[in-house]
């Protein structure tokens, strides 16, 4: 039996009076990618930011590898982490420089050994002595991706980390991820406008409209279910008409 | 918990070997404003105050270590917000008290690394020698560094809150404590109603004691005694303000924007 290592209940996050998630329930097993979808406002980034501890929720619970974010969050921190194409490392610094002070920071021990290995693995190893800021925007998305993976993470929270980048970079980043995930059985909760690379990469992905989960299942299912050719085509469905299991 | 602390630390150490601007920095806008005060003191002293110079002086180089170890803690966040790294901090397993206290760590660096040039160059230009003081000398540094730590973390939680909207408060905040610190002249040219509020900084009583000290007479303890005092309160009011401040950030979202500015 596959192993749950995130189960989110009830996860609402209201600002004033504009209810930005609500009540977005949903888990992931050990291992598995997750999509987390849906159109612009819906409620994505919020909920990984709920999930990250960077943002409170107003109600609702999540158990991150069995431990309770509301009162273990830097335990869970000390076993996941996060990369985004829109958060960037420190452009001052080089990139071992950027990659030593968030090993040290989440304790990896032989940090200098660590640090090439993922330089090589995400093929930018000529990175390691140059300033970030003078990185092509490929090398640099790569980079913040060794820091993901700097604590050999469990859980792994990527916001778009393909965007801004040439479909060449794009594909060797996603067939990196693919290893790392049959490797090392790392769960990924993936957020991504690119529906073809969600339906490479996510086992299951979830739909999010208006705060609320419009539709969960596999790409093939959800074609299935709304009769859809493609996973582009449920999208603009859940973006205009909301999902199979909207509110509206 | 050191390691990370000392991550941290290595973090900003990394940013200022990196930049020949950001190093010149710590030490050209105290060697400046030591040249212009020394200068200007030199000159009175030739027409009308020959206590100028000690008293002018002191006060500059005294003031550069509370308003460099202010600047330190909240320029370590503000370069976090403009490099788009906050978020990637917040996402270590980093507690606020590892992070107050690497930034406060640089704070001290970072004061008392120009704290030793201007006492040279103050003794090379000037004859002035900060070791006049005395033995309150080392007290009233810790005294300007833990108020500076305090107005840091006040700062600093200010920034959190409002993003770049609020970096003038960096070079800004120390500059609203200074008239009110009776750093250059004594409280009591301060108008009435302004002395309670005078008094109520522990940087007032520091300075108040250095001019004593100056003036050849024994310092009394009250100053440290009150100075040391007021820090205590002044760091567990700053402590706790930025607690609270990060608790809101994080309850309103602030945190999670702030990092995509």
């Amino acid at each position: 039996m596959a192993e749950r290592v995130l189960e989110v209940a009830g996860l609402t996050k209201r600002f004033g009076a504009v209810t930005a998630v609500d009540g977005v329930s949903f888990e992931a097993d050990r291992g598995e990618i997750l999509g987390l979808l849906g159109p612009n406002g819906a409620g994505k980034t919020t909920t990984l930011q709920m999930l990250l501890g960077l943002t409170t929720p107003t109600a609702g619970s999540a158990r991150i590898l069995g431990l309770d974010l509301a009162r273990q969050r830097h335990a869970i921190l000390q076993r996941v982490n996060f990369s985004s194409a829109y958060v960037n490392l420190p452009y001052n610094l080089t990139a071992y420089e950027n990659l030593n002070v968030f090993a040290r920071l989440y304790g990896v021990r032989r940090p200098a050994e660590k640090i090439r290995a993922l330089l090589e693995l995400f093929e930018i190893p000529e990175a390691h002595d140059r300033v970030t800021g003078a990185l092509s925007t490929g090398q640099q998305t790569r980079l913040n991706l060794c820091k993901a993976f700097l604590n050999d993470p469990e859980v792994l929270f990527l916001d778009e980390p393909t965007a801004s980048l040439d479909p060449d970079i794009a594909d060797k980043v996603r067939t990196t991820l693919l290893r790392l995930q049959r490797e090392r059985g790392v769960t990924m909760i993936y957020t991504s406008h690119n529906m073809p690379e969600v339906e490479r990469l996510c086992d299951r992905v979830i739909f999010l409209s208006r705060g609320r989960v419009a539709a969960f299942g596999t790409a093939q299912e959800l074609r299935q279910k709304m009769d859809r050719g493609s996973l582009d085509e449920v999208f603009i469905t859940i973006a205009r008409e909301g999902g199979p299991g909207s509110a509206r | 918990m050191i390691s990370r602390v000392f991550a941290l630390l290595l973090r900003y150490l990394y940013l200022y070997r990196r930049s020949l601007a950001r190093s010149m920095e710590v030490f050209f806008w105290p060697v400046m404003d030591l040249l212009v005060w020394g200068f200007l003191t030199t000159y009175l002293q030739t027409v009308a105050a020959p206590a100028a110079v000690s008293y002018l002086l002191g006060a500059m180089i005294l003031w550069d270590v509370l308003y460099r170890c202010q600047q330190a803690i909240t320029l370590a966040f503000t370069e976090d917000i403009w490099t788009r790294n906050i978020l990637n901090v917040f996402v270590t397993p980093v507690r606020t008290s590892e992070l107050l206290l690497a930034t406060s760590l640089l704070g001290v660096l970072k004061s008392l690394a120009p704290l030793v040039l201007l006492m040279t160059l103050a003794w090379a230009f000037y004859s002035f020698s900060l070791f006049a003081v005395g033995a309150s000398l080392g007290p009233f540094l810790v005294c300007l560094l833990l108020f500076g730590w305090a107005v840091g973390m006040f700062t600093a939680a200010l920034i959190l809150r409002f993003g770049q909207a609020a970096e003038a408060l960096v070079w800004g905040v120390p500059f609203l404590i200074q008239p009110v610190s009776a750093t250059f002249y004594p409280v009591d040219v301060l108008p009435a109603w302004v002395r309670p509020l005078a008094l109520a900084l522990p940087s007032t009583h520091v300075f108040e004691g250095m001019r004593q000290a100056l003036r050849g007479e024994a310092v009394e303890p009250r100053w440290l005694i009150t100075a040391f005092g007021l820090d205590i309160v002044y760091l567990g009011a700053g402590a706790a303000f930025f607690a609270w401040m990060l608790r809101r950030v994080r309850e309103k979202g602030y945190l999670g924007r702030l990092g995509m500015e």
